[in-house]
């Protein structure tokens, strides 16, 4: 670790205001900047932190139904206040990492990170999630763009994420046993307008959505619904942990586990 | 109070107190006043020529007070291996220099060719960072047939990639050769044991410290034997004389191996506190763990079976390349030869066995010994492709093994690959882990798995290894560059409680637990009042340190020998507190008593009576109550065991969940049950991992990209079965005096062919044609595998 100094801003406008300096960083969770740090694989002058932002803290239920999540709440918050409202993303935070991951690492740090193995942006791109930074709400279909790389400015900050609640939904992670990230994650959500089906883990260009299972599933939602489908294994990661081939094959076996315990 | 907590009781760990509530006391937690931090700078390519190293811009970095390269350590000696391996031809190996920090070359990722010391860890790491080293980098040689075969080299001085090409017994070759020519059926199998990286929960740490006064040095360091750690720096290394030179590991969190050998970043603290005048520590990160830590086995074989039909065994011949990394580490050599290829004829009465192998450099870490060291590869090795002929000759694979094990009234036996068993009792190993298992409700439970849409299998195996290395003077005739024997000293203190100062330094074994229910067992005295001191030459005799299952079988042995002389000696001060004779006395329940009188004194009043020694028979007995033995084995020992396994194999994923583990062993006498079920379900573990999910892999760069938690899988609570042990009723060891076979390794060595086994099983119960698949059995390889069945 390099030494660096550290904000701890209590309002949005406070860390904007931090951010705004050279080579100031946002410090979330930290699940994944500190180990960064640590390597001495970031240099950052300052770390602004934004878990002390009460305006980022916390779930509560939108106006037009959905669960909105502020920015910097931990994922065993999440886990435990959206088991009745929205038990699909619960399960989903509820399985990420362990409880001290759970109980640091938060919503706003993991899409910023927009790891293709991550959880969060199946849930985020499964659900049609809108992202909300202290500057625009940005749609989760425009928000992701491959591995590692989002929508997001330099030092623009997400303080919300507003997920829509379906009447089903299931996220089915097929663990990399080492890190325990997803080797392939599907989540899948059913909404009176049709089902839509997130892959995390499996692609070179990070989330995706399976469309023609989504067309699949929309009008048959049911496991078997998959059964003429197949997924090419061009663009799929390939690595130690699986091949390409491995890992279009567990997104097919994912998606038909996450329909199941859906449905 | 006798008999509690002495020979047999489950007695709790003491040690665990200070373990569990932080209390333990480790390298990394001692700090001294003035104390400096060194940090090294490592190789970030495998290969590559260092052209030059520009240390100016560091050394004017705040806070540095020295800067070390190769060439700061180019007179002083190399880090020698500890045993000699002659080749088939007569010719010893090559021994290539393993210098104190590389010099010319570096020869693998994480080689450290420079050392910064500074006030500050953080300085240290900042200086290093400024260290410009011009490194001309070169292919790797990564792959050990590729090694073999090209002409580039590792070590260009020896003009080889290969260490040595060893035969055992090479007198025995034809004979095997012509019994597997005319064999009626022959098995063969291509196998590789997986490279496992040791991962002990504490990374490794030195301080040295120099005492101008004295010119003499400390070395306190992350070691399982600091004897050897001071023999090598002093005679082979820096020349330091042994009565200049304290090595101290205080508590050590886990070695597995690891923590055996000698490393440089021990020897450059100890120059850097003289160069300095203060003392230096150094503490690994996890990555400099994984980077040069020693690997363990690593091992590309083709074993051949040759039976009849009935399945009765006529020859094992084996053709093996072993990794030996960049440099030989201390016991690299020793590991696949004699802990290994001894081994080659398992349990079995199998009258021809032949063993070739192959140690090879390469660009990658030191691969040396590792929970079970050889013993593992043999026993993989030889139950595999006993299950692979089982199948082929259609018979039941419980059957097989007992239709060519060694039956009890054959023992001592002598087998075809040279070792001389004392001991042990396979079929009532056998007999016991099928009660355990129930075998006739297993197709039961198969078709559960089967209503489930998962295919079940049930693996077995035998095992035999040879611990508690070992006589001197066989190893000595094999090679050994040290002997093997281990040296305790029992002080009784004048108010009856007692030091036990001993060679095994325990980091996790439960020394401090055990050896003491043995000397208060002989003494009749509470386990309690015994203490054991480990780890410290200043203050212990000798010792050669914890591997191989050797603490009990042969330190705890000389603890025996010490008592003994203990007793011997109260027992002429009794007799002369008592006007007796001693052959008149006896000693039971910590009492001297006078054959058919009710006169009596306790071991306490003697202790007393011979550091008091007021009308005491000056002449005769000298005052003070205090034994040293050194115990020289007569052999190694023989543990065995059959052990069982169920799992279960999603066909959609392939991936394998261990249902069910059976481990039988026969440890001779057990000292301490509870510990040793500790010592076979860690063992379990660490051989469920290595089967499983242990998966450390150099790309062809020589990159390890299995280098943290993120890649590198251990095995987690999740992972696991419940694991059933049985060590009751072991066969006990013939030739030392307490009758026990070492349990530290059993359970690493016996588990992986059995899940192999059990995984191939299943794959088979449920149609699919696959043989033999390479560990570990993650769920991408064994999907491959039924998918290109
Ligand atoms: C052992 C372990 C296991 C894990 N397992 C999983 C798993 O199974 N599944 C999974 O999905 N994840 C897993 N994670 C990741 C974890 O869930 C965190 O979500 C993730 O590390 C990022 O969140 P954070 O809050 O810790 O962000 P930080 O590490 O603090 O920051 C990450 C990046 O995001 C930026 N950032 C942080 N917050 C914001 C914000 N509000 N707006 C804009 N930028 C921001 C930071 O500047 C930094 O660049 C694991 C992590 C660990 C250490």
């Amino acid at each position: 670790m390099y030494a660096f100094e550290i904000e701890r801003p209590s309002t949005i406008a406070d860390a904007i205001k931090a951010l705004s300096e050279e080579d100031a960083q946002a410090l979330g969770g930290g699940q994944t900047l500190i180990p960064t740090l640590k390597q001495r694989l970031a240099m950052p002058a300052t770390l602004v932190s934004l878990t002390g932002i009460g305006e980022m803290q916390g779930v509560c239920i939108g106006d037009n139904g959905e669960v909105c999540v502020g920015g910097a709440t931990n994922h065993a918050t999440v886990a435990a206040e959206t088991a009745a409202s929205y038990p699909g993303l619960s399960g989903l935070a509820g399985n990420i990492g362990d409880p001290a991951v759970r109980n640091r690492g938060t919503v706003g740090g993991s899409l910023a990170n927009n790891d293709p193995s991550a959880c969060y942006p199946a849930a985020a791109l499964g659900s049609g999630a809108t992202i909300i930074t202290n500057t625009r709400q940005i749609a989760a279909d425009d928000y992701f763009q491959g591995m590692f790389e989002t929508a997001l400015e330099e030092g623009e900050v997400i303080t919300e994420v507003r997920f829509p609640v379906p009447e089903k939904s299931h996220y089915e992670k097929f663990v990399q046993p080492a890190s325990r990230f997803a080797l392939v994650g599907v989540f899948v959500a059913k909404y009176a307008d049709g089902v839509r089906v997130a892959v995390t883990g499996a692609s070179e260009n990070g989330v995706y959505r399976w469309s023609e299972a989504e067309t699949a599933l929309s009008s048959d939602f049911s496991k078997d619904a998959l059964d003429g489908l197949t997924v090419p294994a061009d663009g799929m990661i390939a690595d130690l942990h699986g091949s390409s081939d491995y890992r279009a094959h567990l997104v097919k076996v994912m998606t038909g586990r996450a329909v199941t315990a859906a449905a | 109070m006798p008999k509690d907590g002495g020979i047999g009781a489950s007695t709790t760990r003491r040690e665990d107190v200070r373990f569990l509530t932080g209390k333990g006391k480790y390298t990394a937690d001692i700090n001294t006043f003035g104390q400096a931090a060194a940090t090294f700078v490592r190789s970030t390519v495998a290969n590559g020529v260092i052209k030059s190293i520009d240390t100016s811009a560091a050394a004017e970095m705040p806070g540095v007070l020295a800067i070390f390269t190769g060439e700061d350590f180019v007179d002083v000696g190399g880090n020698p291996a500890g045993w000699l391996i002659n080749s088939r031809d007569g010719e010893p190996m090559k021994e290539p220099k393993r210098p104190v920090l590389a010099h010319g070359k570096v020869r693998h990722v994480g080689d450290a060719y420079a050392a910064v010391i500074a006030e500050t860890e953080q300085q240290a790491r900042d200086a290093a960072e400024e260290i410009i080293a011009d490194i001309e980098e070169l292919p790797a040689i990564i792959d050990m047939a590729a090694a073999l075969a090209g002409d580039a080299y590792v070590h260009d001085e020896i003009g080889t990639n290969q260490c040595f090409d060893w035969g055992w017994i090479e007198d025995n070759r034809a004979a095997t050769d012509e019994a597997i020519k005319n064999a009626p059926h022959v098995t063969t199998l291509e196998l590789i044991n997986n490279r496992l990286v040791p991962n002990a929960m504490e990374p490794r740490a030195s301080i040295g410290t120099y005492d101008a006064a004295g010119d003499s040095y400390l070395l306190q360091t992350t070691s399982q034997n600091p004897h050897l750690t001071r023999l090598l720096i002093s005679a082979f290394v820096m020349g330091i004389p042994e009565n200049k030179l304290t090595v101290i590991a205080p508590d050590v969190g886990g070695g597995f191996g690891s923590k055996i050998y000698h490393y440089g970043e021990e020897a450059l603290v100890l120059a850097a506190a003289k160069k300095v005048g203060r003392p230096v520590k150094w503490v690994a990160d996890r990555t400099e763990s994984f980077l040069t830590d020693a690997h363990g086995r690593d091992h590309v074989t083709k074993i051949e079976l040759a039976c009849e039909k009935d399945g009765t065994f006529i020859a094992f011949r084996t053709e093996t390349l072993a990794n030996v990394g960049a440099y030989l580490s201390n016991f690299s050599t020793a590991t696949p030869t004699f802990l290994h290829g001894t081994l080659m004829a398992g349990n079995y009465t199998v009258p021809n066995v032949y063993v070739n192998l192959k140690a090879v450099f390469t660009n990658t870490a030191p691969v040396d010994a590792y929970r079970g060291a050889g013993r593992p590869e043999a026993t993989y090795s030889i139950e595999r492709v006993i299950d692979m002929a089982a199948r082929e000759l259609n018979i039941d694979p419980v059957e097989i093994r007992r239709k060519n094990f060694i039956k009890p009234d054959q023992f001592p036996f002598g087998t075809a690959a040279g070792l001389e068993y004392d001991s042990g009792n396979y079929d009532a190993l056998m007999d016991k882990m099928e009660a355990i298992v129930d075998r006739k409700a297993f197709e039961e439970r198969r078709k559960q798995s089967e209503a489930n849409g998962k295919m079940r299998g049930l693996g077995i195996n035998a095992y035999v290894e040879a611990c508690g290395i070992a006589p001197s003077n066989l190893v000595g005739v094999l090679g050994s560059r040290v002997g093997l024997y281990d040296a305790a000293t029992v002080r009784v203190n004048a108010t009856g409680n007692l030091s036990v100062m001993v060679g095994a330094h325990s980091h996790g074994q439960g020394h401090e637990t055990v050896f003491p229910q043995i000397v208060g067992e002989m003494l009749g005295i509470d386990p309690q009042s015994v203490d054991i001191v480990h780890g410290d030459t200043s203050k212990i005799p000798f010792g050669m340190g914890t591997y191989g299952s050797r603490s009990l079988a042969v330190c705890g042995s000389a603890v025996v020998r010490a008592t003994e002389k203990i007793i011997a000696k109260a027992k002429k001060i009794a007799a002369h507190m008592l006007e007796a004779s001693a052959d008149d006395l006896e000693f039971t329940d910590g009492q001297f008593t006078v054959k058919g009188t009710d006169k009596s004194v306790s071991f306490g009043e003697v202790a007393l009576k011979a550091y008091i020694p007021h009308e005491f028979p000056i002449e005769d007995i000298e005052p003070g109550l205090e034994e040293t033995a050194f115990y020289d084995p007569a052999n190694f020992t023989y543990p065995s065991g059959a052990y069982a396994c169920e799992v279960e194999v999603d066909p959609e994923t392939g991936k394998v969940t261990i249902e069910r583990f059976t481990a039988c062993d026969d440890f001779g006498n057990v000292m301490n049950p509870m510990i040793v079920s500790g010592q076979v379900q860690g063992g379990v573990v660490q051989g469920i991992g290595q089967a499983l999910l242990e998966n450390t892999t150099y790309d062809e760069n020589g990159q390890l990209l299995s280098a943290s938690y993120m890649d590198y899988v251990m095995p987690r609570a999740d992972d696991l079965p419940f694991i059933a042990v049985d060590h009751s009723d072991g066969t006990p060891c013939t030739h030392n005096p307490l009758g026990a076979k070492g349990c530290g390794e059993g359970g690493a060595i016996g588990s992986p062919p059995t899940v192999v086994n059990a995984v191939i099983d299943a794959l088979q119960s449920g149609g699919k044609n696959v043989t033999h698949i390479d560990m570990p059995l993650t769920p991408a390889r064994v999907w491959a595998a039924m998918n290109n069945a």
